[in-house]
């Protein structure tokens, strides 16, 4: 931690926080912060949550045959697992918490454009969180988060309430979407053009425009999977005429798109942090504007790739393969663009730049086994087996969960006013990422070896990886813990921060920390683009 | 006046304008996607039964169908010209035009429910519930879910769509609205002429063709 | 060097032709994954240490990606992703496209068993017996809810969908046993569903299918646990054909009717109502059973009704092997060169 020039003894007082201390003065707020740190609270309650499911799931996984519980109990588990990660924790996590704490102070703006449609969310996530999870454990769904038919059209598990609960979400989702983009289209301060936004805004806007064209899908497609269930509809069911491959279809219509939405904010927040803790501009900003945008349009186009397998034509299986080496083109310039900031930057090693650096590597590993689902011929040994499992926590864990916790530690100054104990983030971040090595690469071995997904038993020459990987997870789960504990304490005895304890140039911190109700007394004046910590006319161009 | 227009985090009126339209906009955007699964349902079911679609198809009453487009076309001239009284500040006629508007909404959907009542009658239904002798089942009974779905989620819209614009019609004859704050108006004029769209779709796929 | 690669990534042994293909581009991506993660890991770690905050000057300055660079960025990593697509697609169009000469087994899955039909019987439970060195195409279906035919030693699968067929070949080399997987969750016993692809040489294959249609269990073979049919698909599609009505429109002497003759049918090329040519393979069979309409041979009228829904998975393949059964007597009238199934009689 910097400590910063002049010590302040206590935190502003005008500060958000200190607007009314009720708990009714939380429930009704329309402060877009308040609503982001009620978001950022009921993500990581949901967060624990499905790790505590995941570390049951591990301890199922120490010995073929039954360890601690049947079929029944572990099929419902990952089921709870799945739900409660995709749509409670990862959807919501970075765009609902960070960006709704975030965007408007880094347009210059005092609120979102609809503050009202904004606490709804909340409410929205809230009851549909409720409805899926009293679902879960009253009956319990064991169709996997996919819901693929016929079987969950036929069996005899509480699928409805987690169906109705996903499906309220799913509104929660669009609202966010939908005031993300009216927000930065219309409350940009003035002299803030579209080139100068910060790349977090960017990744934000990016990741609505998905979120309000694919949610309806998934909206309709739960409902016509729950009528089956209900009145026996036939869209989705063979003995009816109907075929269970539209719904792999339009199911991953949305979801592949979804896997988007979790990633596309986590690489805004790489590109915040990787330039603050350098203090240097990004290397090619434009790259990474356009690079979001392609990721959010290309990745429309690239759902077949989950169904090569499936039958679907071999045409169909070529061009789906295509379109996803497109969409991988796009993340790995961003990799390129992050590690060439680096270059020449006076690096400090905090907390989230380590994130960031294991965010970098992860990705970039996580995505090049999805380049190689993309050829197609090499999927037919991995779908389905433990290495997309390895691969989409590579992306999911790996580089959203880092980037997550790289964003929690970044802008804990600016939520909460005070700073954590530095080396002891340290520590912590180094152990969440061997942890998350030691968890994650034995289960793409396992895929390699051909152990398949969703397995509650399996033969016994799997069993020395698995114990690797529950090795791997305890090590995760306590590393974050750890977090868990010190944040905590920094909560209420954290060193009070400043303004801007990082010495960062990015917008947000344009503003006290933490900032007032109304973010600026005085709208900012916006010179440069976000990041900018050289004089103009030092510009040296890359000499490679 | 407008009651909110010393909101405190706009800059202007003309932003709180424009980001009331973009976000009726995206709005539009989402329910355009929602049903276009449904459409996309509809495509891939009759290409797979194309005999047994144009079977099911004959056994529609055409002649209610027509005249619920005819309704809701006309309803949405009415909103059309609604927008345009009030926005040359005559929110009284702007009041009447859209008291109408919603009364055809009502009658569009009085139809819906005597053509529903038909169908309860005939058998016609989606699914396990299916009991139509003329046309057999496989494929048929997929064409009647997709009509429920179709036409159901459209009479929610119209539901929806019937309130708003009754609330905007009572708030426009007590002169709430005027040149200078039109926005309300104009926005449940979107939704309304959003809810005719769909159904310029509905129609022709399921009673013609 | 192949070997130490394979052990090195932990995949299992290569046991089709198939799986050894594609572990040569799955060698090929992965190490040069690793040459890139180790630039990276490396170029990552020298920045760090070079322009640590400690000693690196501040303030830092304005760098920007020339053009050069930027295009460098995007067309490296999109010319080696493009010439992966490249090698993988052909792999993948090789392994969906049967050679004519494939032995046929039908699979069908279902909670939690797999079952596999010989065109002339027998069929098993759980256990494929294939012979060695020579193609075999799978035809796979489901009678619930989808499965996955999963074989880590063939580096291959395909999910079993009900309701329709999907088909997949492989041609295992060398005798042996190789473990079969259900790769897509399928409910409780998912885990279970378990099965053996046995490979033997084609004397003993032979042999052992002899055997297995006489009904005589033949002792040390891996197949003990299976079941002699003794009716074969063939056989049963007469039946099928004569319950479902099919022969009401279609002969089976060569004479048209309603519908085209079955006689000869089986890999006929049929000119279609409207162009085209289609030839009369299993999947445009099984295709014309469900979605009759789609493709109407020329001269007949588009009357079938469609037995989707009605007809089970297993019947409509009987229906297939029935109509393959009958082929013209004389020589070299049709379909010479296509691959006459002969039911085997006892």
């Amino acid at each position: 931690m910097s400590p910063s020039a002049a010590e302040p003894e206590r935190l502003p007082p005008d500060n958000y926080l200190a607007d009314g201390h009720t708990l009714w003065s939380w429930l009704t707020t329309k402060d877009h912060k308040r609503i982001g740190v009620m978001f950022l609270g009921l993500t990581l309650f949901f967060f624990f949550m499905g790790g505590v499911f995941a570390l049951a799931l591990r301890i199922e996984l120490l010995t073929p045959g039954r360890t601690i519980m049947g079929h029944l109990a572990y099929n419902r588990m990952f089921t709870l697992h799945g739900v409660t990660m995709v749509w409670l924790f990862m959807i919501p996590a970075i765009p609902s918490a960070f960006g709704n704490f975030l965007v408007p102070l880094m347009i210059g703006a005092r609120d979102v454009a609809f503050p009202r449609l904004n606490l709804a969310s909340v409410y929205l996530y809230v009851l549909g969180a409720s409805i899926a999870l009293w679902g879960m454990f009253e009956g319990g769904a064991d169709t996997g988060w996919t819901f693929y038919t016929p079987y969950s059209t036929t069996t005899g598990t509480a699928v409805l309430p987690v169906l109705l609960g996903v499906f309220i979400i799913g509104f929660s989702t669009i609202v966010t979407g939908l005031n993300f983009i009216a927000t930065v289209h219309t409350l940009r301060a003035p002299g803030l053009g579209w080139m100068k936004l910060p790349l977090f805004v960017w990744a934000v806007y990016g990741t609505a425009i998905i979120q309000v064209l694919a949610t309806p899908v998934l909206g309709m497609v739960l409902l016509l999977v729950a009528l089956e269930r209900v009145v026996g509809a036939g869209i989705f069911d063979p003995a009816r005429g109907g075929d269970p491959l539209l719904f792999q279809h339009l199911f991953w219509f949305y979801s592949h798109p979804a896997v988007y939405i979790m990633v596309l904010p986590s690489m805004g927040v790489i590109s915040e942090a990787v330039s603050a803790f350098s203090r240097k501009n990004a290397l090619s900003y434009r790259m990474i504007v356009y690079s979001t945008l392609g990721i959010s349009f290309v990745g429309f186009f690239t759902w077949g790739h989950h169904m090569f397998a499936s039958g679907q034509s071999t045409f169909g299986a070529g061009a789906f393969g295509a379109m996803s080496m497109l969409v991988a083109i796009f993340t790995a310039i961003k990799i390129f663009s992050w590690l060439g900031t680096l270059y020449r930057g006076s690096i400090a090693v905090e907390a989230p730049l380590i994130y960031t650096l294991g965010f970098m590597f992860f990705l970039f590993f996580g995505g090049m086994i999805g380049v190689a689902y993309a050829t197609t011929s090499l999927n037919l040994h991995w779908h389905d087996t433990y290495s997309v499992v390895a691969h989409f926590h590579f992306i999911m864990v790996g580089a959203t969960v880092m980037a997550f916790l790289a964003a929690l530690h970044y802008w804990f100054p600016k939520m909460f006013g005070r700073t954590f104990p530095g080396k002891l983030a340290n520590g912590a971040a180094l152990l969440v990422i061997f942890g998350f090595i030691a968890t994650f690469v034995p289960q793409f071995l396992l895929g390699n070896l051909g152990m398949p997904r969703r397995y509650a038993d399996y033969p016994p020459h799997f069993q020395t990886l698995h114990v690797a990987s529950t090795t791997g997870a305890s090590l995760l789960a306590f590393g974050l813990l750890c977090i868990a504990g010190y944040l905590a304490w920094s909560l209420r005895y954290g060193a009070i921060a400043g303004d801007d304890p990082w010495g960062s140039e990015g917008f947000e911190w344009k503003s006290q920390s933490p900032p007032p109700t109304h973010n600026f007394p005085v709208t900012p004046e916006y010179p440069t683009g976000p990041h900018e910590y050289a004089p103009r006319e030092a510009e040296v161009p890359h000499a490679a | 006046m407008p009651p909110e227009a010393a909101t405190e985090h706009w800059g202007s009126e003309g932003a709180r304008q424009q980001a009331a339209h973009l976000g009726m906009w995206i709005f539009i955007a989402t329910e355009v996607l929602l049903f276009a699964s449904l459409f996309t349902s509809y495509g891939v079911y009759r290409s797979v039964y194309p005999e047994a679609f144009r079977a099911a198809q004959l056994t529609m009453d055409v002649g209610l169908g027509t005249l619920n487009t005819f309704l809701l076309v006309t309803s949405s001239i009415l909103v059309a010209l609604a927008v345009h009284a009030v926005r040359e500040d005559r929110p009284g006629l702007g009041g009447v035009l859209l008291g109408a508007a919603a009364l055809l909404g009502i009658v569009f959907l009085a139809v819906k429910g005597v053509e529903y009542a038909h169908h309860v009658k005939e058998g016609s239904l989606p699914g396990d519930f299916y009991r139509l002798r003329e046309v057999p089942q496989v494929g048929a009974s997929l064409f009647f879910t997709l009509y429920f779905l179709l036409t159901g989620f459209h009479a929610l819209h119209v539901t929806v769509g019937v309130g708003l614009l009754t609330v905007l019609a009572v708030r426009s004859a007590s002169g709430t609205f005027s040149a200078a704050y039109t926005t309300p108006v104009e926005l449940g004029g979107m939704y309304w002429h959003l809810v005719d769209v769909i159904w310029l779709f509905v129609y022709p796929i399921l009673y013609l063709s | 060097m192949n070997e130490l690669l394979r052990r090195l990534f932990f995949l299992p042994e290569q046991g089709s032709t198939f799986a050894v293909k594609v572990d040569h581009l799955h060698y090929f991506l992965f190490l040069t994954t690793l040459v890139v993660a180790t630039g990276i890991g490396v170029t990552g770690l020298t920045f760090l240490v070079r322009y640590h905050r400690g000693t690196a000057p501040t303030p830092t300055p304005r760098v920007v990606a020339p053009p050069w660079l930027e295009g460098l960025f995007i067309g490296v990593p999109l010319s080696f992703f493009l010439l992966w697509f490249v090698l993988g697609f052909r792999q993948y169009v090789w392994v969906s496209s049967p050679p004519r000469d494939a032995l046929d087994v039908y699979v069908t899955g279902k909670q939690w068993m797999w079952k596999f039909t010989y065109p002339g019987g027998p069929s098993a439970i759980d256990t494929l017996v294939v012979p060695a060195g020579r193609p075999v195409r799978l035809l796979i279906t489901s009678r619930d809810v989808i499965h996955s035919f999963y074989v880590p030693d063939f580096r291959m699968k395909r999910d079993a969908v009900p309701g329709r067929y999907t088909e997949i070949w492989f041609e295992a080399p060398k005798p042996g046993r190789h473990l079969v997987l259900c790769a897509e969750y399928c409910g409780l016993d998912h885990s279970q569903m378990r099965g053996e692809v046995v490979v033997l040489k084609p004397a003993d294959f032979e042999a052992w299918r002899a055997a297995q249609l006489g009904g005589v269990p033949v002792a040390g073979l891996p197949g003990a646990a299976t079941k002699p049919q003794p009716e074969s698909m063939a056989v049963r599609g007469e039946h099928v054909a004569a319950a479902q009505g099919c022969l009401q429109c279609h002969t089976i002497t060569g004479a048209p009717h309603i519908g085209p003759t079955w006689l000869g049918l089986y890999g006929r090329r049929e000119p279609l109502e409207g162009g085209g040519v289609v030839l009369a393979d299993e999947a445009y069979l099984t295709e014309s059973m469900m979605d009759p309409l789609a493709k109407v041979v020329a001269g007949y009228v588009p009357v079938m009704p469609g037995y989707h829904g009605l007809l089970s998975a297993e019947d409509a393949g009987a229906l297939v092997e029935f109509i393959k059964s009958l082929q013209p007597t004389r020589p070299g009238v049709t379909a010479a060169q296509e691959p006459a199934y002969v039911p085997i009689r006892r």
